[in-house]
């Protein structure tokens, strides 16, 4: 290294490597991260740009679009936290056990990925409605769980779980018996196995599960607006607001909500990727 | 703390790893199980630990049936061939590890964990080292936390799987003196798994060798060695060379040839003949004598070896024998020499 950067002092875009094809691969990278990523949204951002900053805080500072933000967020993390649990388990059902159906049980996990949006969303709403089989029986016990918050949660709930599986899943399968038997041979019991070795070895996989699941609620339309209910103020989530601005033809403040959407999810992706960072450095790969 | 196991037998499913297996260890010995792969020792090794349940037999700590409890009770020290150690915590959380999930009333204070990690740290000689993680440090060192880590709960028998196995042919041999030592300075009963012949025979008290799921023999170096009771042993111990043979009253015979050795004991009339290749003589010309040709000629340090072809040319015996450096042969010529000192065993029925 030393003898390295004393014979070219000068900043170098790349360090010398055997792997061919950095200059293409960064290329076609960037090509089809601008094309696909990068023109789209700082069209929404030059979009947003035509309102002057007044124009911009009403529209933010408007109750309906603060409580579209609220709730969009907030169903999305409870949502994404529900998934973390519950993934977790399916995900450890499918590693550490053979029963038959197995595969069955890992295939259906991937459903809510192949599945339009919108069929969840109505069968959602069909099972969770009042009447329906299983809004019946909540109903019972003096829950609703359609058309307010929770059917947005329950939504969400299915379209992210297979986020948190299939990422928790490929690291648990790594996962290291002798470090569960070297725990138990200390005197280590199942519970503190699980939370003093096994969940920190899983901690940074659970965390992009996290991230993933939550970022894909944030986004979620299709299969939520069926069991949302739409009330304004109450279960109106905020990608469904900027369709209504649209079809009233308002695209300045379609355009002002999706930027806020788009600053809050960035913020919070890039303090999740920070934390990631911070634990791979501090536990560690290989050894 | 003495471990007795008692026609110990394990199966996988339905496969059996380990038949009929009964062995006692005295307090405070140092032993190896010994064996090649798929010999069971490891099995028998995770059985004493309570990592396995048996599928028949029991296993004793001292007086108390361990086969009733549970590996967090049994409170045995286990050293894994890679270590296993928690990567998440650092070198001095690993080692206080075991103390820190004792129940509220037998967990030691803090101070006291912190001391006892500082002494252990200085048994294994890495002080200094209790901020780091694993995976900043060498597999020699790596090791030698996995140790500190299973003696922190004073455990009654240590139990190393291949404790070696994993690191480089120098920092093998130092940690080999260096366990020898912890051993010689703690006095734990400690049992350990290893392939590697050379290891078991420096290391320890006994040696255990293991064939197939079964002991074969448990015995000193010396007697492993010098009077291996088996035909497995020995081969599997030390270099050997074998020949099929008749013996005829007081003579042994190869192919109807004298070969100028007697028999011990005259109860046999065929078998193998097993002989180590640094035991052998060349004899005068017209003494009887095997006779072979040297395919080829070896120099290994300070002695040479020849390799030879004895018996029909279609079908030789291929045997292996140490000269004397000043002997010259050519490739191809023929070469007489006798065992000093044999073993015959039976065929095998």
């Amino acid at each position: 290294m030393n003898g390295f950067s004393a014979s070219s002092p000068r900043w170098r875009l790349k360090t010398p490597s055997v792997l061919p094809g950095f200059g293409l691969t960064l290329g076609f990278s960037l090509a089809y991260l601008t094309l696909i990523i990068l023109i789209p949204l700082s069209g929404l951002v030059w979009r947003t740009a035509s309102l002057s900053a007044p124009e911009f805080l009403a529209i933010l500072a408007d109750p309906r679009t603060l409580n579209a933000l609220k709730i969009s967020f907030g169903t999305a993390l409870a949502a994404a936290l529900i998934n973390v649990v519950f993934g977790c388990v399916v995900t450890w059902v499918i590693v550490r056990y053979d029963f038959p159906g197995r595969r069955i049980v890992d295939a259906l996990v991937d459903l809510p990925f192949a599945l339009p949006t919108a069929v969840a969303g109505i069968s959602l709403a069909a099972l969770y409605a009042p009447n329906g089989w299983i809004g019946h029986i909540l109903g019972l016990a003096g829950i609703k769980a359609a058309f307010n918050p929770t059917g947005i949660v329950i939504a969400l709930v299915f379209i992210g779980l297979p986020f948190v599986v299939r990422t928790v899943q490929p690291v648990m399968e790594e996962l290291d018996r002798e470090v569960e038997e070297a725990a138990a041979t200390l005197g280590a019991n199942r519970l503190q196995t699980i939370g003093r070795i096994l969940l920190p070895g899983l901690a940074p996989a659970i965390l992009t599960g996290f991230a993933l699941s939550f970022a894909r609620g944030v986004g979620e339309y299709g299969s939520v607006i069926f069991i949302a209910g739409n009330i304004p103020y109450v279960s109106e989530i905020a990608p469904l607001l900027i369709v209504i601005r649209l079809e009233e033809f308002n695209y300045a403040a379609a355009t002002a909500i999706a930027t806020i959407m788009l600053c809050i999810s960035f913020a919070m992706l890039l303090v999740i990727n920070l934390i990631q960072t911070w634990s791979r450095r501090r536990y560690g790969h290989g050894a | 703390m003495d471990v007795r196991v008692s026609s110990l037998r394990k199966e996988f499913d339905r496969y059996p790893a380990l038949n009929d297996v009964s062995l006692s260890i005295r307090s405070g010995e140092l032993i190896a199980l010994l064996g090649p792969s798929g010999s069971g020792k490891t099995t028998l090794l995770r059985l004493i630990a309570g990592l396995e349940q048996p599928t028949a037999g029991n296993i004793f700590f001292g007086a108390d049936d361990a086969s009733l409890k549970t590996v967090q009770e049994r409170n045995i020290g286990f050293v894994f061939q890679h270590y296993a150690l928690f990567r998440h915590m650092t070198v001095a959380e690993n080692i206080a590890f075991g103390l820190t999930v004792r129940p509220r009333g037998l967990r030691p204070q803090k101070a006291e964990i912190r001391r006892r990690v500082a002494d252990l740290l200085e048994m294994v000689h890495l002080s200094g080292l209790e901020k780091r993680y694993p995976n900043q440090l060498s597999g020699g060192q790596r090791q030698r936390v996995a140790l500190a880590r299973a003696m922190a709960i004073e455990p009654k028998v240590l139990l190393l799987d291949e404790p070696f196995g994993a690191l480089d042919a120098k920092v093998r041999k130092e940690l080999r003196r260096w366990l020898r030592d912890f051993h010689d300075r703690t006095g734990h009963t400690t049992v350990f798994v290893t392939h590697d012949q050379e290891e078991a025979l420096e290391l320890a008290d006994r040696v255990v060798v293991m064939s197939q799921g079964q002991i074969e023999q448990v015995g000193s170096s010396d007697d492993v060695y010098d009077r291996p009771n088996s035909p497995f042993v020995f081969s599997f111990i030390g270099d050997s060379a074998s020949l099929p043979v008749t013996v005829e009253g007081e003579t042994i015979r190869f192919r109807g040839e004298a070969i100028g050795i007697t028999p011990s004991t005259g109860d046999i009339d065929a078998g193998t003949l097993f002989f180590r290749p640094q035991d052998v003589v060349l004899p005068p010309p017209g003494e009887p004598a095997l006779e072979g040709r040297l395919s080829a000629c070896r120099r290994l340090a300070g002695t040479r070896i020849a390799d030879l072809d004895i018996g029909p040319p279609g079908a030789p015996h291929h045997v292996e024998i140490e000269i004397p450096l000043a002997t010259t042969v050519r490739t191809g010529a023929s070469l007489r020499f006798r065992p000093t000192r044999w073993k015959i065993f039976p065929h095998a029925a």
